[in-house]
């Protein structure tokens, strides 16, 4: 089966690219980690890259809201060159996915719908959770079995839609969360794609449980593959094969 | 006068901040703030069109999140912003940002606006402000509109200071007149000390400079050389014995382990047990900043642990943290003025825990959280840190190596003595506070170890920055070497600072590396791609000397011998304990009901109670390594069905081997019996990893002391007797202590001179081998038909006791609550038994018995399994006794002892094992619910609701999430 080359985007901040990246790569991709400096410097990166990521953290601390600042660096850094790549990589349909801070980012730069704010807590959450899927054309959530069982880790992690029913009515609502909502988002949204369904956006993390021994009873007892976040990363990489 | 901007940013539908303001004004007092709204303002100095403002307001404001005016609003209000000189990572992001949107912006900052809903009168206002909303340590406030302190756009070029260098009059001043420079400096320097240096001036034939005393001062510290525990101690009959730092290392050598690679030297302990993989230990204390600036102190206590582990050439994998505060329900009106509520320092502590190692991506795994009224006025905050690395050495410097600064730049940060006003500074004059507690910069930090990780880079040797700052790591480094190195070179956040500032300051996330000018191309190079900045300060020399300059002129020329191996020692009285340890306690008696509600009370109890509200909170998954959680939950479930766990196990996610983490504390047994506790809560850590499977011969040890005055031979006896104690526990489970650090004075005087200290405080960290992480325990029971089985004996030891603590009536009138648990000297072959078991795969869960004892231990599984437990046969649990009476079998705190779910198949396998040390107390049972003999049933819904109550939950920490 071919290598389909994938680009995992980190900033400083960013604290799940190696993860990420390990998860792409356990799913079958050949991967590379870019900072955005270096990538702010070659723009061409995006376009050698049949899927793209941008990974889980804090980056730029978060300081003005979470992933405004990578947002607006990929928006209007370099004269607007990557915003452009990754707008053209949209248009030709290839997968990008959003975790957690890359979420925060992807909504920023309008690539999705919604905004992310901060937790009805007001703190910082980390725990698990399981994810349903409900029916969406998401290309990333193609095939998976239910539940899906994810780490979150975010404090600005609530989910704002002007119309979130009609966002579920037009399938784009690609994760919720299953029992209690963590963080107080609209409708218990976990994730939400695009209307052509590349691009997916989701808080919680598939990438650190991309082996069933890192469920929280996985190390001593066996679980079933399918629920790993693994097979998110193997469905984004068949699509992209597919092309 | 260039034009200034200021966007007001309000929250659209929930500002969870609203609801934490408001809980802190209740507890200060205002309990008529009921609509306090919290709004984020920055500031813009810039000529700006219509165009450029519009794209700010982009920025700043999600029309789906928020509303943004320019207007300048004038409801009643208090703003509040950092004071100059305190980091404000908003103020540079902001910048950086319009520098993408190439907007005519030279200056930003930013604050923060608390909209009253009512008018306060001005006292109230000042009130609300300084004590509530504001910490006037590193904040400022302003009733009404705050006016912008600036970061400054300029590139920040060190001034040419006249004259970099003062030449303190100190050679021919008699002894009062050498006690009166040592408090103008602030140098706390003892008699003995003073008159070593002026000594050695003396023969120098020349007064020392300013910036050699601070340095001499900040080595001869008690922080820095540790003083107390070096000290030669003498009894009360004059006998002389060896210091405590020296029987804690004799401890390590007896043992002599042949995992430990390095014990007690550097910043951390390395052990290595397994070819090729080392594991780097450190655990640090950061009291007082914590009392003073919750947030700022725990956030860079995590930091200076961080940099520790680096400063190992380890990269940290993994963080703990303890923490120790007053009861949140102290009235806040018999505080002291100035003093910070309980509540208050708990969440701005936790907060600050976990913005750091949230933000650098590292998981906190392993922690404790305790109350005790003498924690009120002095709170404890222990933070350790866990490396993993190749084995390769620290290094020595070569003379001819470069000495580079790397990470951030040098402020006027946590100088001594450093106190300025807010108010006679502004952006124009330049000159910048400092405040005694640095908000650290943990984006910086992990780009620092992203920096360090990079196997490109090479350097010959590293070091942190931690106290001391520049001055302690390029003196410890140029030990046996010598440097020479030039401060203007180093880069510093503002003009202004003042040579010995720099020399001294302890601004965060810096590390000094000796590097082969052969590599310097490569430094460059790699510190570019992780955006690091790095300077080249000098060079290692080669002539033991420590020469440091400004601008070319010498402003230390050191004698490092001197430095590192001068300070006279010192001899310290103490006066040991001595305990009663003879009384058998009164026996008592509770009705089955009594033993409900007791059993309840302890459950929900703030000492016993669910951590789950705080844990969360600290990201403990990122790097997907945790392979054994701080608290057992299923996916899915309500988190009233998680319960904790014993200890925590790292495991890289494809390797088979792994590590458990795991504390022990208990300072109510200190106050009674110190040496006991000092075995206690080594016992504690080791049986916490055990539970977990970790192998007890393969384990090694941090002690971390916070104590009161040493000066007063009582304490320090205290503290010699828990030293003895833990030493002979260590030796007793055969586990080395590789690295350890005491926190003295911990006292609070108040306004009638009456002094404070902590209860004797020891932290025991163990870290231990797992073979195979497939075969670990969690605390959680499994099915129903297991058995339980109780391992170790149960005595009838109060003092110290969580029931002593709810129920002091049952002493009151005899007085007799016996002894603090005692070593059980069986412990250390047990836990191999138990070990044994858990590695051939016998042991379906495995919980520790601790706070409370049997009864709350047994809920817990109870609770994170979701079954429930039929008790029937609590007899003999002691030594030597056939009958144990039911008070003690469910609630003494005796040492040693687990409990394990083993199948009715595996019994047999696991009696062979562990034989007469073990007792089927009962089985795990279908039903939910707990039965105690033959009394009434107690359903696992109550004990669920018992023990996760909310007492944790409650925020008050304003402006810091």
């Amino acid at each position: 089966m071919s290598q389909p080359s994938a680009l995992v985007i980190a900033a400083p901040g960013t604290n799940r690219d190696i993860a990420a990246a390990r998860a792409l790569e356990a799913a079958g991709a050949q991967t590379r980690i870019t900072q955005v400096a270096e990538l702010l410097l070659h723009p061409e990166l995006i376009d050698t890259a049949q899927v793209i990521l941008i990974a889980g953290g804090f980056s730029h601390a978060d300081a003005l809201g979470a992933g405004r600042v990578l947002a607006l660096e990929l928006t209007h850094g370099n004269g607007g060159r990557v915003g452009e790549a990754l707008r053209h990589h949209v248009d030709r349909r290839r997968p990008l996915l959003g975790i957690c801070n890359g979420f925060q980012v992807l909504t920023r730069m309008g690539l999705l719908e919604g905004a992310l704010a901060h937790n009805e807590s007001g703190e910082f959450a980390c725990g698990w959770v399981d994810l349903e899927i409900p029916q969406s054309n998401c290309v990333w959530t193609t095939g998976l079995q239910e539940p899906l069982t994810c780490v979150i880790a975010h404090g600005e992690g609530r989910y704002v839609h002007a119309d979130p029913a009609d966002l579920m009515q037009r399938q784009q609502v690609a994760l919720r969360y299953g029992g209690a909502n963590p963080n107080g988002s609209l409708l218990s949204i976990a994730g939400v794609t695009d209307p052509t369904g590349v691009v997916l956006g989701m808080m919680p993390h598939p990438e650190d449980h991309y082996l069933a021994r890192q469920h929280p009873q996985g190390v001593t007892r066996s679980h079933v593959q399918d629920r790993t976040g693994l097979a998110l990363f193997r469905a984004g990489l068949e699509y992209a094969r597919g092309l | 006068m260039t034009q200034v901007w200021r966007l007001t940013v309000t929250a659209i539908d929930i500002d969870p901040r609203n609801q934490t303001a408001r809980a802190a004004a209740h507890l200060g007092g205002f309990t008529e703030l009921t609509d306090l709204q919290c709004q984020d303002i920055y500031f813009c100095q810039g000529a700006l069109s219509e165009k450029d403002q519009q794209k700010i307001h982009d920025l700043l404001v999600d029309p789906l999140l928020n509303t943004g005016t320019w207007e300048l609003p004038s409801e009643p209000a208090i703003e509040i912003a950092l004071l100059p000189g305190v980091a404000d990572r908003a103020a540079h992001t902001l910048l950086e940002a319009c520098r993408v949107l190439d907007l005519p912006v030279t200056a930003t900052a930013t604050g923060r606006r608390i909209q009253l809903g009512c008018d306060l009168v001005p006292d109230r206002i000042a009130k609300l402000a300084s004590r509530v909303l504001a910490n006037p340590v590193i904040e400022r406030w302003s009733a009404g509109n705050i006016e912008p302190a600036f970061l400054s756009t300029e590139s920040v070029a060190p001034q040419n200071s006249a004259t970099p260098v003062e030449r303190i009059r100190f050679r021919d001043l008699d002894a009062a007149e050498l006690q009166q420079v040592n408090q103008q400096r602030s140098l706390h320097l003892d008699t003995a000390e003073l008159a070593r240096l002026q000594e050695h001036y003396r023969d120098l034939d020349r007064e020392p400079t300013d910036a050699e005393l601070e340095m001499f001062a900040q080595t001869w510290s008690e922080h820095c050389s540790h003083k107390t525990f070096r000290a030669t101690l003498i009894s009360p009959d004059g006998s002389r014995s060896d210091s405590l730092l020296h029987q804690l290392r004799q401890c390590t050598e007896q043992i002599n382990a042949a995992y430990v690679q390095s014990a007690f030297v550097g910043n951390a302990g390395i052990i290595s047990f397994v070819p090729g993989i080392s594991l780097a230990l450190k655990a640090e204390t950061h009291n007082h900043p914590s009392a003073v600036e919750p947030f700022g102190g725990s956030n860079t206590g995590v930091g200076g642990v961080v940099r520790d582990i680096l400063g190992s050439r380890h990269i940290p994998v993994a963080l703990t943290d303890i923490l120790c505060f007053g009861p949140p329900d102290v009235d806040g009106a018999t505080l002291p003025e100035a003093t910070l509520h309980p509540q208050r320092i708990r969440d701005g502590v936790v907060a600050g825990v976990a913005d750091y190692g949230n933000k650098i991506g590292v998981p906190t795994v392993a922690g404790a959280v305790l109350f005790d009224e003498g924690y009120t006025l002095n709170p404890l905050v222990f933070c350790g840190c866990i490396g993993i690395g190749n084995e390769t050495a620290v290094g020595e410097p070569l003379p001819g190596d470069r000495v580079v600064v790397i990470g951030g730049r040098t402020g006027r940060d946590g100088v001594r003595g450093a106190t300025f006003s807010s108010a006679a500074m502004d952006a124009s004059t330049g000159h910048v506070a400092g405040a005694r507690v640095q908000i650290g910069d943990p984006i910086i930090a992990k780009l620092l170890i992203d920096l360090l990780g990079d196997a490109e880079l090479i350097y010959r040797s590293i070091t942190d920055c931690g106290a001391g700052g520049l001055s302690s790591a390029v003196g410890e480094m140029a030990d046996g070497v010598g440097a020479d190195v030039e401060l203007l070179l180093a880069p510093v956040k503002y003009p202004g600072l003042e040579p010995w500032e720099i020399w001294l300051s302890e601004a965060q996330e810096r590390m000094v590396l000796a590097v082969d000018p052969a590599d310097m191309a490569t430094l460059e190079k790699v510190c570019a791609r992780h955006g690091v900045e790095w300077a080249d300060l000098g060079t290692f020399t080669g002539d033991q000397r420590l020469i440091v300059r400004y601008a070319t002129t010498p402003i230390v020329d050191l004698d490092l011998d001197l430095l590192h191996r001068g300070r006279p020692n010192r001899e310290m009285l103490l006066h040991r304990p001595t305990p009663d340890r003879s009384q058998d306690a009164a026996q008592i008696s509770m009705t089955p009901d009594e033993i409900r509600g007791t059993l309840l009370d302890l459950l929900s109890h703030i000492n016993l109670c669910s951590r789950l509200p705080i844990i969360r909170r600290y990201d403990h998954e990122v790097r997907g390594a945790t392979a054994v959680r701080p608290y057992h939950h299923v996916p899915g479930a309500p988190l009233t069905t998680a319960g904790p766990n014993d200890a925590a196990v790292i495991s890289e996610p494809t390797d088979r081997h792994g590590f458990g983490i795991g504390l022990g504390v208990n300072p109510w047994f200190g106050l009674h019996d110190p040496e006991a506790m000092g075995w206690a809560v080594v016992d504690e850590a080791v049986r916490n990893v055990v539970a977990v499977g970790v192998d007890p011969d393969q384990m090694a040890l941090l002690d971390n002391f916070s104590w009161a005055d040493p000066k007063d031979p009582e304490v320090l006896g205290a503290l010699a007797a828990s030293v003895t104690g833990c030493c002979q526990a260590a030796s007793a489970f055969q586990a080395p202590f590789v690295s350890g650090k005491d926190s003295l004075n911990n006292t609070h005087i108040d306004a009638d001179g009456i002094q404070r200290g902590v209860p004797p405080t020891l932290v025991i960290t163990a870290v231990g081998h797992i073979n195979d992480v497939a075969r670990t325990c969690q605390a959680a029971l499994r099915a129903p038909g297991n058995l339980l089985l109780l391992t170790g004996r149960t005595l009838p030891e109060w003092a110290g006791s969580h029931l002593q603590m709810i129920r002091p009536d049952f002493w009151a009138q005899s007085g007799r609550v016996g002894v603090v648990p005692q070593p059980d000297l069986d412990a250390p072959q047990r836990y191999r038994q138990i070990h044994a078991a858990i590695a051939q795969g016998l042991v379906e869960s495995c919980h520790d018995l601790s706070e409370g004892g049997l009864g709350p231990a047994v809920a817990e599984m109870m609770i994170s399994g979701g079954l429930g437990v039929k008790i029937t046969d609590l007899s003999g649990l002691g030594p030597n006794t056939a009958d144990t009476d039911l008070i003690t079998a469910l609630f003494s705190e005796s040492v040693g002892r687990h409990l394990l779910e083993v199948t009715p198949q595996n019994l047999t396998a696991v009696t062979d094992l562990l034989g007469s040390q073990m007792q089927v107390i009962g089985h795990v049972s279908a039903d939910t619910q707990l039965s105690i003999l033959d009394h009434q049933p107690i359903s696992l819904a109550d004990l669920s609701a018992a023990h996760h109550q909310q007492t944790l939950a409650t925020h008050t920490a304003v402006g810091l999430t």
